[in-house]
């Protein structure tokens, strides 16, 4: 729970190096031309959220959802499962029992 | 005229009363397909022998004399963001190409149980973002009645498909105006639900508080029609509400007594092309003479929509996406140097420009600094939105407005500046940010021929008197009647 | 110098015993010889599958928070956790972040100090929150650096994270206290707590509070230790990150060139701890409430029928048979710690048979050794309370001698005695072997003045203060009367003898 909510937004002044944060955070590969036009629309796009300042939100409660509905829940009984061919069908590589990832590096020693 | 250009409910009854077939109807469309939709792009995969079997069975069954569902015979054209567990099904998008779902989307169970005649897989902007189909990986849709425009997006391919008369009816996805922005751009009747109305179930999500599942039809009947079949409650989505169905086809021939219909000024403002705002006062003008009473309503926050909705949408849009590692299905690149590259590769790889560019907003809306300035403030300025629309509804039944600020855009007009394009959004959104139900139905053409919808938008679950209000205005106009011609046609 | 103190945190997840996950209808269930069986779209997170909360993991879940004192939230909500791992499908972890379902609580923990005494412990508890487990990934043990294996049947079990404050102030304490929340959550039926098959499991947040040679306090950089597996390795794995923290304050005098928080793992054959390279990122998990799962809403009469269905603590319940039953600190502990069942039969004896204090030496003598010896669960244990019980009314009431009634007892284990109830076999056993004890005390009286004037030589001796000359005596009066109670006979010729 290290997680810090609040910092000043910045808006329209997006950085080459923010981008590529960005980048790392979501897992995506961009290419030169990517990270260079990001920089500057998504840039843009934050600048123009912008106008949200202007919205007086004092004492407004978030909503998340356009239902505000409560305790959806399910009986704890048992449903249809996948057969394992079914689960790894679409998986881009598996031994027909497990799905196949390359080494997981986080866990080596020091 | 081909048989796939009349109305649902005209092939309805036609079936059931043996002046046609469902195999005939069926055949019917996909020459329409195979003929045309290499100029349209309307379908990613068409299930031409799949839909024929399905076709001679109810045709059989119907020759039987069995039971058979609401919509038995009627060839239905399916987005490609709903899960098919015999179709193929990309979402526009090389991360999924070649994915074939082990399970069946609520809707697409819904449809086999209504006994339509699923004939293929629809056009999409890439996972549905984007206002065009141009984001699709596997070209662009276009709107079958001017080639070099688009078909509007990111339900372009649907749209277009019951535009063109490649099927009957379509089943299209909305969560910034992706149903009512394409049925504007083509010409046809396209609604999004109430948010819940329909199961989520097997809708691949976007963002998931906004996506609704909804129909295309060529008018009215039709649309009411295919909500009926799929709305309804499913425990398998938690968002889905526990309320009964209406018959929303037996009322429509009632008009909404003493309808009240509420504008708001703003939506008449700068930007807005002047053949459209013809075209929506001209509609106004007709629901006046309908004995309607069309008053002035205040929607002070609507100018805060599409910042609210391009923080929303592309902040759940990067969690919902995440998924797409190429791990447990989807693609997965052989370069790279491990796994973390192998994540980022992949889906570097397999994911378009829009795509590539809605997650990163996203991720930098929720990132660790920025949660509170952007996404959480976005929230509380969607309840202010909502509020806005609760108020209005107090006084009037409906809102009227334009669709979209312009008739369908040349293709590549907007794709350089996605400021402007999400900017178009502005009339669409607020329905999805609020959960409201909105429909566009055909109001007139540019001079040039292209399409223009109105917009109605009602309050949450009154579908029924939407429709009915949407099918005042059918009966007095012929404008959902005319239909686009290729060049070389018969008709 | 004073010693340093040492402050640890613990953080356990415990599975819990449902039938289906968290949000499919998928079983819930350990089956690691059969990867990928337990699957549908929505715990493989394909895509366009929702997730729909299990009632029954709410209700454990609130049970588990009410047993540990928390405060359950009236309106609780979950969000999504994001992180790439190939054992997290979604790439998110549906987890609680700013709304758990239950905030505070506490555990007390008697723990023995180094002196020997027992301390009473008081845990506090930061949260404790309901998510969803993931996949395992098995790793090529090869070390040729092949491909690793995802196995997705465990994703999406349902799992409480009960967050401790850093309370804790040893290594034994912290194992203590893992012990005791295992003990609560199995008497709970929230979790089966096997620790073999990952039903529960630590993380260990340590760091110590040093003086330097300025006499100023400092505290040594936090530690996560992960992967705390088994009640040894908790404790092992603290004593030694405590020694490698207080190792390493003394080489670099307590300045550090980086005072992050470090994650370390527990290497369990070579006993020590290593550093793992952090997730990348890692601290930016980007919460956000997940739209596709609605807030849940507990009412108060809601909360007091979950509070309705709580056993009474095995804390509470070892005070008990202490105040109540009289029962010593050491055998009250056995027979809590055995686990509910096996403290149900003890207090199903006791009441029986009237006398706690010999019901719990048959419980935790007799019956457990035979349960040990076997294997097995009182469940199954062949002597029912009501049996054992009037076995051990017998003996009181002098029916039986003691010795007797360990045979009756082994009888029974050997399935002797017929087919009918226990009671009914411990009659036929009595009658079989004729171990009855002469109740009739005139006719062991008889016999034993008889044995006397036999024996002339032998009660000469013990009259003259030969004490172990009444063996003889005793001894051949047991023979002539069968289930006659020794000390019984004993104490007769004594008076006789030496009045
Ligand atoms: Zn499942």
């Amino acid at each position: 729970m290290s997680e810090t909510h609040s910092a000043e937004p910045s808006h329209g002044q997006l950085t080459r190096e923010d981008v590529l944060k960005v980048a790392r955070l979501a897992r995506l590969g961009l290419d030169e031309s990517e990270v260079e036009e990001f920089t500057g629309q998504l840039g843009q796009v934050l600048g123009y959220v912008g106008i949200l300042e202007e919205a007086d939100t004092e004492g407004v409660e978030p909503l998340a959802g356009a239902s505000e509905r409560t305790d959806v829940l399910r009986e704890d009984e048992p449903g249809e499962s996948l057969t394992r061919d079914q689960a790894l069908s679409g998986a881009p590589r598996h031994d027909d029992r497990f799905f196949l990832v390359p080494p997981v590096l986080d866990t080596s020693a020091e | 005229m081909t048989a796939c250009r009349e109305p649902a409910s005209v092939l309805i009854e036609r079936l059931s009363n043996g002046e046609t077939t469902s195999l005939e109807l069926t055949e019917a469309c996909l020459a329409e397909i195979t003929s045309h939709d290499g100029a349209v792009g309307a379908f990613l995969h068409v299930a031409g022998d799949s839909a024929r079997q399905a076709a001679e069975s109810i045709d059989r069954r119907r020759a039987a004399g069995e039971p058979l569902g609401r919509l038995a015979g009627l060839p239905v054209a399916v987005k490609d963001v709903l899960v098919t567990r015999d179709q193929p099904t990309t979402c526009g998008s090389r991360m999924l190409e070649g994915w074939t779902p082990p399970y069946d989307a609520h809707t697409v169970e819904k449809l086999r149980d209504a006994d339509a005649v699923l004939i293929g897989k629809t056009n999409m902007d890439e996972f549905a973002m984007g206002s065009t189909t141009e984001n699709s990986a596997f070209g662009p849709t276009r709107t079958p009645w001017q080639l070099d425009c688009v078909a509007g997006g990111s339900s372009g391919g649907s749209a277009a498909a019951v535009s063109a008369g490649f099927a009957p009816l379509a089943v299209g996805s909305d969560t910034g105006g992706s149903i009512r922005q394409p049925a504007s751009f083509c010409g046809v009747v396209g609604l999004k639900p109430s948010y819940g109305r329909v199961s989520r179930y097997g809708l691949v999500a976007y963002a998931s508080s906004l996506d609704q599942v909804g129909p295309f039809a060529r008018d009215v009947a039709g649309a009411a029609m295919l909500l009926e079949v799929l709305a309804g409650h499913d425990r398998r989505d938690g968002t889905s509400v526990d309320q009964p169905v209406p018959p929303y086809g037996q009322q429509l021939e009632k008009p909404v007594d003493g309808l009240r219909i509420g504008i708001c000024p703003d939506h008449f403002g700068d930007g807005l092309d002047p053949e459209v705002r013809e075209a929506v006062e001209r509609a106004l003008d007709i629901y006046r003479g309908l004995g309607a009473d069309v008053q002035e309503i205040e929607l002070p926050h609507s100018r805060f929509a599409v910042a609210c909705y391009y923080l929303v949408a592309p902040s759940e849009a990067s969690s919902n996406l995440a998924r797409y590692d190429g791990i447990h299905y989807g693609r997965r690149t052989d370069d790279h140097d491990g796994l973390v590259e192998m994540y980022s590769n992949s889906r570097g790889a397999a994911f378009g420009t829009e795509v590539k560019r809605r997650i990163m907003l996203g991720t930098y809306a929720l990132s660790a600094g920025y949660y509170d300035a952007y996404y959480l403030k976005a929230q509380k300025v969607r309840r202010l939105i909502q509020q806005d629309y609760s108020q209005a509804f107090a006084d009037v039944d409906v809102i009227a407005s334009p669709v979209a600020p312009t008739p369908a855009v040349r293709l590549g007009q907007l794709t350089d500046d996605p400021l402007q394009m999400y900017l178009a959004d502005a009339y669409t959104i607020s329905a999805n940010l609020a959960g409201l139900p909105g429909v566009s139905i055909p109001a007139g053409f540019s001079q040039d021929g292209r399409p223009i919808g109105l917009q109605l938008l009602a309050n949450a679950f009154t579908e029924d008197r939407l429709l009915r209000a949407a099918a005042m205005h059918e009966r007095e106009t012929d404008w959902h009647l005319a239909t686009p011609t290729f060049a070389g046609d018969a008709c | 110098m004073p010693s340093p103190t040492t402050i640890i945190g613990l953080e356990v997840h415990v599975q819990l015993q449902t039938r289906t996950k968290i949000f499919c209808g998928c079983a819930n269930r350990f089956n690691p010889d059969e990867p990928n069986v337990q699957t549908c779209p929505v715990c493989l997170g394909l895509p366009g599958a929702l997730p729909v909360m299990n009632r029954r993991a709410l209700e454990l879940s609130v049970r588990a928070g009410l047993a540990l004192s928390g405060t359950i939230a009236g309106l609780t909500k979950w969000d999504r956790k994001q992180y790439y791992y190939p054992d997290l499908p979604k790439a998110y972890q549906i987890s609680q972040y700013d709304l758990p379902f239950c905030q505070g609580g506490h555990l007390d923990v008697d723990v023995e100090q180094e002196n020997g005494e027992i301390q009473s412990r008081h845990i506090r508890l930061i949260r404790v929150h309901l998510e969803e487990d993931a996949g395992k990934n098995l790793h090529d043990e090869s070390g040729r650096g092949g491909d690793s294996r995802v196995d997705l049947n465990r994703a999406g079990t349902p799992l409480l994270e009960i967050v401790s404050e850093p309370d804790i102030r040893s290594a034994a304490e912290a194992r203590r206290y893992l012990e005791e929340i295992r003990l609560l959550m199995v008497y709970l039926g929230v979790s089966d707590c096997n620790m073999q098959e990952g039903s529960l499991r630590c993380d260990a947040n340590v760091n110590l509070e040093i003086s330097n040679s300025a006499n100023e306090s400092i505290r040594t950089p936090i530690v996560e230790v992960k992967n705390l597996n088994s009640f040894r390795g908790v404790e092992a794995a603290l004593v030694y990150e405590i020694s490698r923290q207080q190792r390493e304050f003394e080489q670099c005098g307590g300045i550090y060139a980086d005072t992050a928080k470090q994650t370390r793992g527990w290497d369990a054959d070579r006993g020590v701890t290593f550093a793992q390279r952090g997730k990348e990122e890692a601290s930016d998990y980007r919460y956000f409430p997940d739209p596709d799962l609605l807030p849940v809403s507990f009412s108060d009469e809601w909360i007091e029928i979950q509070r309705a269905e709580l056993c009474e603590p095995p804390a509470d319940r070892r005070r008990r048979f202490v105040a109540e039953l009289g029962l010593s600190e050491y055998d009250a502990g056995v027979l809590v710690d055995r686990g509910r069942e096996t403290a149900d039969y003890f207090e199903a004896v006791a009441t029986a048979c009237g006398d706690a204090k010999q019901a719990a030496n048959w419980v935790t003598q007799d019956v457990l050794r035979e349960l040990n010896e076997r294997e097995e669960t009182i469940e199954s244990f062949p002597i029912d309370a009501q049996g054992l019980a009037s076995l051990l009314g017998m003996i009181t009431s002098g029916d039986l001698t003691t010795r007797s009634g360990r045979e009756v007892f082994s009888s029974l284990m050997n399935n002797q005695g017929g087919d009918g109830s226990i009671v009914e076999r411990i009659a036929s056993i009595v009658e079989e072997r004729g171990l009855s004890a002469v109740a009739d005390s005139g006719a062991l009286e008889t016999v034993i003045d008889a044995v006397i004037s036999r024996n002339e030589k032998a009660a000469e001796d013990f009259r003259g203060g030969k004490d172990a000359a009444i063996g003889k005596l005793i001894g051949e009066v047991m023979r002539e009367v069968g289930g006659a109670d020794p000390n019984a006979v004993r104490e007769t010729l004594i008076s006789r003898l030496r009045p």
